[in-house]
């Protein structure tokens, strides 16, 4: 069979990125059951929303009884910045049909937007590719998440029926979190959004409806807002 | 903690914030349509600079929300709220994510000294 050259180059260029994805999918799995899904419905969740954060965060307000539209909002806040994924790479693939585009849409996440677009920006001064190679590319990439994504939600379920609550898995949750906060706190506007945001967070625990974590976002990106034009 | 929502509400909670992240995601995309006038230097141009400013922010502010509520407990004095396990061994994590940036290692440390302070102290 003949592979693409692009979509090999895909999966060659994402496989280190599972080091990361793979015990996120794995923490995923073991915090659907401690929050009482059902595997049908964690598994809906990997395959519908295919967000990571955002699903964490479904789970938690989920075991928590947070008000539906809470929990949705919430997800749907979290997932905002993927706006500006697809306005970014949205001109690479402007030619295909609109059905194509909505396949790349659904596969749509950080990793493979990150990687898609350094690629595309290193070819287009070489050489400049396809929209069918740069399609490739992004495949490669994406599916494979995609794939990884799903088996370790699964082996996530599995270890979370045979591992007693006392181990405290369920720590591993803002585990991963922190593993992603850290990096995104990489200058002072953006630390003055994650510290004030946590601070409030904490503070607004208590609030009815679950409400403390939507609150504290929304004081962490004004204050951020706020930092950013102090500084200028 | 378990949900004790019905699976039928779950599984709705499930289809709405994925028809909703689907929308997000295919957003601009199905915007672009191939007449469209803007050329591959206009990237990201067609998001407005106020919503980028705001949209930059997300990420740092959600993710503290969702780690400092699951990290710190306040206890009523300032001892016993800066000497919480959770605490202790979240703040070694974050140590750890600052140098390594990598989440399996942030996972293992953390854990490890979730386990020594619980287990072994």
């Amino acid at each position: 069979m003949n592979v693409p050259t692009e979509l090999r180059a895909g999966v060659r260029d994402v496989l280190p990125l599972f080091l990361g994805i793979v015990p996120f999918a794995v923490v995923f799995g073991v915090a659907a059951v401690d929050a009482g899904l059902t595997a049908a419905q964690a598994v809906g969740l990997s395959v519908f929303v295919f967000a990571g954060a955002s699903q964490l965060a479904t789970l938690d307000l989920l075991a928590r009884d947070a008000a539906v539209p809470v929990v949705v909002l919430t997800a749907v806040v979290i997932n905002l910045r993927m706006l500006m994924y697809s306005a970014s790479i949205a001109p690479y693939f402007r030619s295909l049909a609109g059905r194509s585009k909505a396949v790349l849409a659904y596969f749509l996440t950080d990793q493979a937007y990150a990687l898609s677009v350094a690629r595309y920006g290193t070819l287009a001064d070489a050489e400049p590719s396809g929209v069918s190679d740069r399609r490739w590319y992004y495949l490669g990439v994406a599916v494979s998440l995609w794939v990884v994504w799903q088996l370790g939600t699964v082996a996530g379920l599995v270890l979370g029926t045979g591992v007693p609550d006392s181990w405290g898995l369920d720590f591993t949750v803002p585990l991963v979190f922190l593993a992603l906060l850290v990096p995104a706190m990489k200058d002072v506007p953006t630390t003055v959004a994650g510290v004030c945001g946590g601070v409030v967070a904490v503070v607004a625990a208590g609030l009815p409806l679950n409400l403390g974590l939507l609150v504290g976002a929304t004081v962490g990106i004004v204050a951020g807002l706020l930092a950013e034009r102090g500084r200028r | 903690m378990t949900t004790s929502y019905p699976t039928t509400t779950v599984w709705a909670v499930v289809l709405a914030i994925g028809v909703l992240t689907f929308a997000i995601r295919f957003s601009f995309l199905a915007l672009f349509g191939s007449g469209s006038a803007e050329g591959r230097s206009g990237a990201g141009e067609t998001v407005s600079p106020r919503i980028r400013a705001v949209l930059r922010y997300v990420p740092p502010a959600v993710l503290a929300a969702l780690v400092f509520p699951a990290v710190v407990t306040i206890e009523p004095t300032v001892a016993e709220t800066l000497s919480n396990d959770r605490l202790l061994a979240g703040a070694a994590a974050a140590a750890v994510a600052w140098r390594t940036e990598s989440v399996l290692a942030t996972i293992t440390i953390g854990m490890g000294a979730l386990w020594a302070l619980q287990f072994l102290l």
